[in-house]
């Protein structure tokens, strides 16, 4: 099972405690991200919508790969990979 | 990928610029004729704020020649401690005159032209037609949406930047040479899911990081030099103090700039658009919403009200209303907190500014409490209309 670690925006640092960077596991991107959200209550449903979707505020990178270019949830996630979320921000004033 | 200037030269400098400009014109790169590029280009700059502030003032020093302002807010004490184009005497000042003003005292060469209004669906494509290219400094999800797919419908280049905290991203979006921002991001989030720095905070030193990332776009787009950030995005982390450049391609299904649009021009409602209050919660306020002066006399009758603030614990500590209990919206929404709600007293909501708090009471009325309400303007009208010795933040 890959181990990976996940790359967490300042906007979404409250669910993890204030970190930028936590470990998971998951041989696909769903997979990781359902390790998020049993570690991470509320994680996981800001990168998933309630159809089941990647949410379209997010871009969720493996590595340098954008996931939304290959095959979105289902995208593999090798062992010692980085998973980059980039979220939205409006913030500017 | 390079790309070709986007402003041709003015006719000549003057002996007065060729002296400002002399560290410019001595880079090869730049040079004469990329001084009179700067020269003859007209940038406009969507507002005067945090990003608007570091952005127009280098672009005045860099002389750009003219610099147009959209912006319609005044200034306040609560800016000063990043929006650096403006001073302490500029409060309560418009801040399309005061940064004006600093841009004169800065380069009198710049030809500033001031839009003291709201950028609109009425008024944006006449102001952005003025211009060459636009720079980005709006703080909400909605005049972003409106920036990009009027500079999308008017094929102007659109740097963008945007800042939380302390993360920060820019990128330039050019349809004509690469994706726009509904290709990177097709969608706002739902409302409440993003706080904006009004709610979480910014660095201020993280306006100057980013909104210069953005004025070094501008300058490479307008004398044509470089690598411009077209089909890339910065990400930028200053606690770590990473930098990171990802590629963001053009979204072939892009609803605007794709092969098969479906937005092909503005829309009727872009605050309908980013849903800047959900659904429920707009349900949910109807009938339970009280003012702040209401709740001031509800307490000095001696009703027996429960005050929850849904803040966040930093935000409690700035500014409170008296007597008020800290639940942060988080809290009620994962319905942790709903077992510390009284079922005998009369619950009263109450955030910043009234947003969040309409997010809770729908919350709060799903879990059971009807008679919960929220107020009107949140801490913000307390200090309005109660209390005008509390700070506002």
């Amino acid at each position: 099972m890959g181990a990976v670690t996940v790359k967490v925006p300042t906007s979404m640092r409250h669910l993890t405690g204030g970190s930028g960077q936590v470990p998971a596991d998951g041989d696909t991107l769903r997979a990781v991200i359902g390790k998020l959200e049993a570690n991470y209550p509320g994680l996981g449903a800001r990168l998933v919508d309630e159809s089941g979707a990647l949410r379209r505020f997010v871009n969720v990178y493996v590595d340098d790969i954008d996931v939304r270019y290959e095959q979105s949830l289902d995208t593999p996630t090798p062992d010692g990979s980085t998973l980059w979320v980039i979220s939205a921000v409006a913030g500017g004033s | 990928m390079s790309l070709p200037p986007l402003v041709e030269p003015a006719e000549s400098l003057s002996v007065d610029e060729v002296r400002r400009y002399s560290r410019h014109l001595i880079i090869p790169d730049v040079g004469v004729t990329g001084q009179k590029r700067l020269k003859n280009a007209k940038v406009l700059c969507v507002g005067a704020g945090g990003l608007g502030s570091p952005a127009l003032m280098y672009l005045a020093a860099a002389g750009v020649g003219t610099l147009g302002i959209v912006e319609f807010d005044v200034v306040d004490e609560s800016n000063l401690q990043r929006q650096i184009i403006h001073g302490q005497s500029d409060v309560g000042r418009p801040k399309a005159e005061s940064a004006a003003a600093s841009i004169r005292e800065i380069n009198p060469y710049v030809n500033v032209v001031i839009h003291n209004t709201a950028l609109d669906r009425d008024n944006v494509k006449e102001i952005f037609a003025q211009y060459d290219l636009i720079v980005d400094g709006t703080d909400n999800f909605a005049t972003r949406y409106l920036v990009n797919d009027a500079a999308v419908l008017l094929g102007k280049p659109y740097v963008w930047g945007s800042i939380y905290r302390f993360d920060g991203q820019a990128s330039v979006f050019w349809a004509e040479h690469g994706p726009c921002y509904r290709c990177l991001y097709p969608e706002p989030p739902p409302p409440g899911m993003v706080p904006s720095c009004a709610e979480g905070g910014v660095l201020g030193v993280l306006c100057a990081s980013i909104g210069s990332i953005q004025v070094t776009e501008a300058i490479k787009l307008l004398a044509g030099v470089g690598e411009p950030l077209v089909g890339s995005l910065m990400v930028y982390d200053a606690l770590e103090m990473t930098y990171r450049k990802i590629k963001v391609r053009k979204d072939p299904n892009c609803a605007l700039c794709g092969e098969n649009p479906t937005v092909t021009d503005l829309l009727e409602d872009y605050e309908d658009f980013c849903g800047n209050v959900s659904t429920e919660a707009a349900d949910a306020v109807v009938g339970s919403t009280i003012t702040a002066r209401e709740l001031k006399d509800w307490q000095d009758a001696g009703k027996d009200v429960f005050v929850v603030d849904v803040r966040e614990p930093a935000e409690f500590e700035i500014v409170r209303i008296p007597g008020s209990v800290l639940i942060p919206k988080g809290d009620i929404l994962s319905g942790e907190a709903l077992s510390r709600m009284p079922q005998d007293k009369q619950i009263v909501l109450h955030c910043k500014s009234g947003v969040r708090s309409a997010e809770a009471l729908a919350a709060l009325k799903s879990a059971g409490f009807k008679d919960a309400v929220h107020v009107q303007g949140g801490v913000l009208a307390w200090i309005k209309t109660v209390d005008p010795s509390l700070p506002a933040y």
